[in-house]
């Protein structure tokens, strides 16, 4: 088994509270995997270490098996993120905000890519339109897009369809596993909908106080705790400790 | 370093300023304001006798090459503040951009902004006061080295400063260059000073460019005592203000706070 992911001892701290609490995570390659956990369970600190945004107070964060501590450049270059709650550059239209991620990138070709990226995102008509028009919809699209600028092996979404209208919420679903099993990219993926990670994602972790709680298929968890769905084994995870 | 990163970020920088006229004005409102008050108030001061000092020389000079370091300390940390006001800081350090990338592109559009301001101010003063800066000869160049290292300095003093506190420093961070303007002998010599303050103007590579304008101006000699004593400072700022932004760009990194700039 390989992993694209693995973190070693992972741990911190802001002042005397620890978010990250000796976390030691492999995630497969070329699979979707679920980061889950509570609001205030540490995911998002987690991720930011993934993106190098956060220094970990120890431990090891590899990537491709390269150390992010010495790699950054070469790991960053193969990684992508996408929030619908982080915003592109308002005073851009879509198309030179694209451009501008693209030539970060060093994509070769950037408007041949954003051409071919516009039309399997549904955005071509979009391009010209300054970033602050769009509907949450088309912002979603549009950082779908500017996530797979840069062909990445490593994909982390958080919460791709939050703020969706559920027509478009499974449209991006669909999206994003075709696209997954056409480039065989790996994702990680966190969302508070338990059915769609039922639906898209091949294995699930769950973490609270900064700790992996459970590991497993979505099917295999929901046995495990004998539960009809996810989003039980969700609310028993998260309140087992209250 | 990777030129098309650099180039990814002066690019999307001159998109804003293609559409934005409140832009474009903002570089060259204060510099054209601030020579017409100045340049007519010279015009009038020629007028009275100072001992064969070339008032119009001086006086203008001065608020060309001050307006220059103020501009280019404002440009750095103008561009800095865009994406903490966008809220791009995630969107650019996802990418493999590093730290002396983004500092990179900073200077340059510097330096665009610099050439910018420096065409308007240096057409509208021989226009209206029939006064070339470039009358400096080639001695304006390195001034406006110095100037420039100084100014890119005191941007990153800015940037820094604003990385720690967030955006409400910026006031504070924004104010500094007007209280390094008396002790830079812009105005007046250094020997102006109180004895007791003097020190401090000459720890400032900005005062002598000042002077060295005045000595070239009288003697049409290039004073080089002054020059290296400025272009020595100018870089020494510079590489400590390089070294406290990395410090504190490593500050907020650990404390989780990139991301929480406002």
């Amino acid at each position: 088994m390989k992993y694209v992911i693995e973190t070693k001892n992972l741990v911190k701290d802001f002042g005397t509270f620890r978010a990250v609490d000796n976390l030691s995570l492999s995630i497969e390659e070329g699979k979707i995997t679920a980061l889950l956990g509570p609001n205030g369970a540490g995911k998002t600190t987690t991720i930011q270490m993934l993106l190098d945004l956060i220094t970990p107070t120890s431990g090891d964060v590899v990537i491709f098996g390269k150390h992010m501590a010495t790699d950054r450049e070469a790991i960053l270059s193969k990684v992508n993120f996408s929030s619908p709650y982080v915003s592109l550059p308002m005073g851009l239209t879509v198309i030179e905000n694209l451009r501008t991620f693209a030539r970060l990138y060093g994509v070769p070709n950037p408007d041949q890519k954003i051409k071919e990226l516009g039309k399997y995102f549904e955005i071509e008509h979009l391009l010209t339109k300054k970033t602050p028009s769009l509907s949450t919809g088309q912002l979603t699209r549009v950082n779908l897009t500017k996530a797979f600028l840069n062909d990445p092996a490593l994909l982390l979404l958080d919460e791709a369809t939050a703020s969706l209208d559920p027509d478009i919420a499974d449209k991006t679903r669909k999206i994003l596993k075709k696209i997954q099993k056409e480039r065989g990219v790996s994702i990680v993926y966190t969302s508070h909908n338990m059915a769609e990670i039922e639906e898209i994602c091949d294995s699930v972790i769950f973490i609270n106080k900064g700790k992996i709680k459970e590991i497993g298929t979505p099917k295999e968890l929901v046995e495990k705790f004998g539960r009809s769905d996810l989003n039980e084994v969700f609310l028993e995870i998260a309140r087992e400790d209250e | 370093m990777k030129i098309h990163r650099i180039n990814a970020l002066v690019i999307r920088h001159l998109y804003l300023f293609k559409r934005s006229l409140p832009r474009l004005l903002d570089i060259l409102f204060w510099p054209v304001v601030t020579l017409l008050t100045w340049g007519f108030l010279t015009v009038y001061l020629q007028g009275i006798s100072f001992n064969n000092v070339n008032i119009v020389s001086v006086l203008l000079g001065a608020i060309i090459l001050w307006e220059l370091l103020q501009r280019m300390q404002g440009a750095v940390a103008i561009t800095f503040l865009e994406d903490v006001w966008e809220r791009n800081f995630l969107n650019l350090f996802v990418t493999p951009l590093t730290i002396a990338e983004f500092l990179a592109s900073t200077v340059i559009l510097g330096i665009i902004r610099l050439a910018g301001v420096l065409l308007v101010v240096s057409v509208l003063s021989i226009l209206l006061y029939h006064y070339s800066i470039f009358s400096l000869g080639f001695y304006f160049l390195p001034f406006l080295a110095v100037l420039m290292m100084f100014g890119f300095a005191m941007g990153l003093f800015n940037m820094a400063i604003i990385l720690r506190f967030g955006t409400s420093a910026q006031i504070l961070a924004f104010g500094l260059i007007f209280l390094v303007q008396p002790f830079s002998a812009v105005f007046y010599p250094v020997s102006a000073l109180p004895e007791s303050l003097q020190f401090i103007a000459y720890i400032l590579p900005s005062t002598y460019v000042f002077e060295g304008m005045r000595e070239v101006i009288n003697t049409g000699t290039l004073p080089l005592v002054l020059l290296t004593k400025g272009l020595i400072l100018g870089f020494l700022y510079m590489t400590a203000m390089i070294f406290f932004f990395y410090k504190m760009f490593a500050y907020v990194k650990r404390e989780g706070r990139l991301l929480k700039l406002d």
